[in-house]
């Protein structure tokens, strides 16, 4: 536990990539495989579920603290992580045992689910006063089953490739799917032969650039293919012998997943390779990615889930087809072709993009302004010559995006961060002016540098007019403009209206609250 | 707020003696100004006088000027205000921080100022002092707070130095100007390479060889020309030096920092250091109620930091406490944590 906690260290101490896999490779280099393959299976995020109810933690940390219950939340609420908060209480233990990784996983940890509360309580005391500060925090990240490190599974895959030898997409290809984490299968991960991996192998993605110019500077538009640019995930569907493995652009294998989407490929011929988006979807219109990212939060894909945000892929390009890369051919041939074959998919779970034809660049910019309500981030261009590229490259691809809306809102509320920015007041709710009233209008964190954090930090602390639990209600006198993708009217809102993904844009210092916007000028935005 | 038989009141100007007609810590100017230490947080310019320790008066000039006007007391020592004693005491923090001890017919205040149990080679160690009423600090007033020994914390830094030094990397280590570089500059092993130093940190320097204490030869980065010179190097700065502007002079670096608040985890990524040392000049938990209750005082005033939190704890334990709001707010960027 002691090589695996210190692995964890490593990991959370540096934000470079290539120290990340040095650390991780340095752990493969000297870990025993039982230990090593416990360590992949948790870094690539299959951790365990949680053992033990949280306030039961919570209580037990306490209790050993010897300190009562509401100073344990002051100091959670303080340190914004649980795992760490009891870390950082639990008095000092006897940390001279180093049972492994494995042992403590298998013969400790994964048992525990199934025990009385009492025993429960027996077997953590006793793991907590073996360990010290670091291996507790580990394992109690791990008990809650809120294990998580700042590496992706395509780190970890990468640190194995460098680690063994072998190809990148071999190695994800082997850590998708079901498999025991035993020493067995973690020799197979890194077996020489790699014949297993072909059939899933994705191609690199083509990415286009934000476009920085006028459209009219591409020329003539009729040369240009104009589609939705939709806001998901981006993914590409591989159909070979007969299985189907779903890729995101990240390179993870997210197959398991999309179930739905999965059978639907099933459908497709053999040798299919489809680049497209993969969005929730309901009566012909896409979801809020909200709903997606929250799909995608889960362990367990439920029928609930599969009902309140079913996905479809939205397919934009054809990479492979009848078992030929196909990438080289013009993006027009690959278009009419891919058309072919979704024509053919029923079930309406694999959509072949729609084209925006316009006659002028000027209509086409119109159409993408207009473009908020369909639920679409603004359009893609591609150039109906272009094969299908490798990474970002100029020239042939470009997105054109809407311009977010913005409004001037004062901050009123803070709460202390959690995770990364734990500590700080970090999480904001903003208002605008309803006739003479400040009216809460919209939730908002990222945007800030850390040095505005830090002042914004300072300014909450020192003009805290009341607080609520974590909530202080701050003085009236910071100004911020807000961006947001989209403006709803909403009756569950204080201000009647939802806004979509809205961030702070600036910290509007010449502006006093005065300035700011007002709950009308806002409703004017919505366009029904 | 307080009522005026009160030995000492909390006024706009911060904590007063009426009869004894002075300020300790004041926050605004005032006509006689009890100072426990010389952090800015504690020192205010342009009052009239200032009293002082006698080892503490080089840093208070350092800061405020040498025109200004002090009369310095050895610690232990009394001296008498319209009939109230007031004495010094160590209270352990940075070289000549004070306990202001207050003493009326044998009513008996203590005001803390920031204070910390563990030895410190650079100043003189805290002593314990038994009062009726205890203003304390509570910096660092919850239990997460807990410190190591001194000693592993300075073997950790030695290693994270040596480690850097081997990859021909300099080690730059954030460390408050006054007082806390100069802890860990004593406490390094000169012998592992060059100790650079920071121009905030080089004045605090002079002023603490000059007040008789030894530290290890340090050198201004700005004299040194080649730039060989900081392969290896552990150079100690100030955390407001962590700007591009700055940094850019070196090469390869690890960079660190050492305060108290890098016990906890988000505050080590939001400086965006690779490593955090825990090495702080303020008392822990433990070593918070400890003092408090060593104290034997049944009223504590709890200040700076913590104090509701602290305030609920010891009412708990059957105290008398209460919580004093300060004017300033502990923040990593402009106090001494
Ligand atoms: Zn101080």
């Amino acid at each position: 536990m002691k090589l695996f906690a210190r692995l964890y260290t490593a990991l959370d101490e540096t934000t470079r990539t290539n120290a990340k896999v040095d650390a991780l490779v340095a752990y493969f280099q000297s870990a025993p495989p039982e230990d090593a393959i416990w360590a992949i299976n948790f870094l690539i995020g299959r951790k365990p579920r949680q053992v033990v109810p949280t306030r039961k933690l919570r209580e037990w940390a306490a209790e050993l603290a010897g300190i009562p219950a509401w100073l344990f939340e002051a100091s959670y609420d303080v340190v914004g992580d649980l795992a760490e908060t009891i870390s950082l209480v639990l008095p000092r233990g006897n940390a001279s045992n180093d049972m492994p990784l494995h042992i403590w996983v298998e013969q400790h940890l994964l048992p525990l689910r199934s025990k009385k509360a009492d025993t429960q309580r027996k077997e953590i005391d006793s793991a907590w006063n073996q360990m010290d500060r670091v291996q507790r925090f580990v394992w109690n990240k791990l008990i809650t089953g809120a294990f998580r490190v700042g590496v992706s599974h395509k780190l970890v895959t990468r640190a194995l490739a460098q680690f063994s030898g072998i190809e990148e997409p071999v190695i994800a290809h082997r850590l998708m799917g079901n498999w025991n984490p035993d020493s067995t299968y973690y020799h197979q991960i890194l077996s020489p032969d790699t014949n297993d991996a072909d059939i899933s192998r994705p191609y690199p993605f083509f990415l286009a650039y934000p476009l920085d110019q006028d459209a009219e500077m591409l020329g003539n538009v009729t040369e240009w293919q104009a589609e939705w640019k939709w806001d998901g995930i981006r993914a590409q569907v591989i159909k070979r012998e007969n299985q189907v493995f779903i890729w995101s652009r990240g390179e993870d294998l997210i197959t398991a997943k999309f179930p739905e989407l999965q059978r639907a490929a099933q459908k497709l011929p053999d040798g299919t390779v489809i680049d497209g988006e993969i969005l929730p979807w309901k009566d012909d219109r896409p979801l809020h990615f909200a709903e997606l990212q929250r799909r995608i939060g889960r362990k367990n894909i439920t029928r609930k889930i599969l009902e309140t945000a079913p996905v479809v892929l939205m397919a934009y390009d054809l990479l492979e087809c009848d078992g030929e890369d196909v990438r080289n051919n013009e993006m027009a041939w690959r278009d009419q072709r891919l058309a072919n074959i979704t024509a053919q998919i029923s079930g309406g779970r694999i959509i072949h993009s729609p084209k925006v034809n316009t006659d002028s660049w000027k209509d086409l910019a119109k159409l993408k302004d207009g473009a908020r309500n369909r639920g679409v981030e603004g359009l893609m261009l591609k150039r109906l010559s272009s094969p299908y590229g490798v990474g970002r490259k100029r020239g042939d691809w470009w997105k054109w995006k809407i311009d977010p809306l913005t409004v001037d809102a004062v901050l009123i509320y803070a709460q202390r961060g959690h995770g990364r920015r734990s500590g700080l007041y970090t999480d904001y709710t903003f208002a605008v002016w309803d006739h003479e009233r400040l009216v809460p209008f919209a939730k908002a964190y990222s945007g800030l540098s850390n040095d505005e954090i830090r002042q914004v930090d300072r300014f909450i602390q020192r003009h805290t007019i009341e607080r609520f639990g974590p909530v202080r209600s701050v003085k009236p006198q910071l100004v911020f403009e807000i961006a947001f993708e989209d403006i709803r009217k909403s009756p569950r809102h204080k201000s009647g209206v939802a806004v979509r993904f809205p961030r702070i844009a600036r910290w509007r210092t010449d502006k006093k609250i005065e300035d700011a916007d007002s709950l009308e000028t806002i409703r004017a935005l919505i366009h029904d | 707020m307080v009522h005026a038989s009160s030995l000492l009141e909390l006024t706009e100007f911060g904590f007063y003696c009426r009869r004894g007609d002075f300020y300790i810590d004041p926050w605004q100017p005032v006509n006689k100004a009890v100072i426990t230490h010389a952090h800015a947080d504690h020192t205010i310019a342009g009052c009239k006088t200032y009293l002082v320790s006698k080892s503490g008066e080089n840093i208070l000039k350092t800061r405020l000027g040498d025109e200004i006007r002090v009369q310095s007391i050895p610690y232990g020592k009394g001296i008498q205000l319209n009939g109230v004693q007031i004495s010094l005491h160590p209270a352990g923090h940075i070289l000549g921080s004070a306990q202001v001890r207050v003493d009326h017919q044998g009513e008996v205040w203590v005001v803390s100022g920031d204070y910390k149990i563990e030895p410190d080679q650079t100043c003189a160690p805290f002593e314990p002092l038994r009062c009726h009423t205890f203003i304390t600090e509570s910096t660092f007033g919850l239990p997460i707070f807990r410190w190591q020994s001194q000693d592993e914390i300075f073997d950790d830094i030695t290693c994270w130095w040596k480690t850097n030094r081997a990859d021909g990397k300099t080690s730059i280590l954030f460390a408050y100007a006054l007082g806390k570089a100069q802890r860990i500059i004593a406490g390094l092993d000169a012998s592992i390479g060059a100790i650079l130093t920071h121009g905030a940190v080089e004045n605090i320097n002079r002023c603490y060889r000059e007040s008789g204490i030894k530290l290890p030869n340090t050198q201004y980065v700005a004299t040194i020309e080649d730039k060989k010179a900081f392969e290896g190097a552990l150079v100690i700065a100030p955390p407001l030096a962590d700007s591009p502007a700055w940094t850019k002079k070196f090469h390869a670096v690890s960079k660190a920092f050492a305060s108290g608040w890098m016990q906890i985890r988000g505050n080590r990524r939001r400086r965006n250091v690779e490593r955090g040392f825990v090495l702080s000049d303020h008392s822990d938990w433990k070593g918070l109620t400890d003092t408090i209750f060593e104290t034997g005082a049944e009223n504590v005033w709890v200040t700076h930091g913590y104090a509701a939190e602290m305030v609920r704890w010891l009412n708990e334990q059957g105290l008398n406490a209460k919580a004093i709001p300060t004017r300033y707010t502990g923040e990593i960027e402009d106090t001494d944590l």
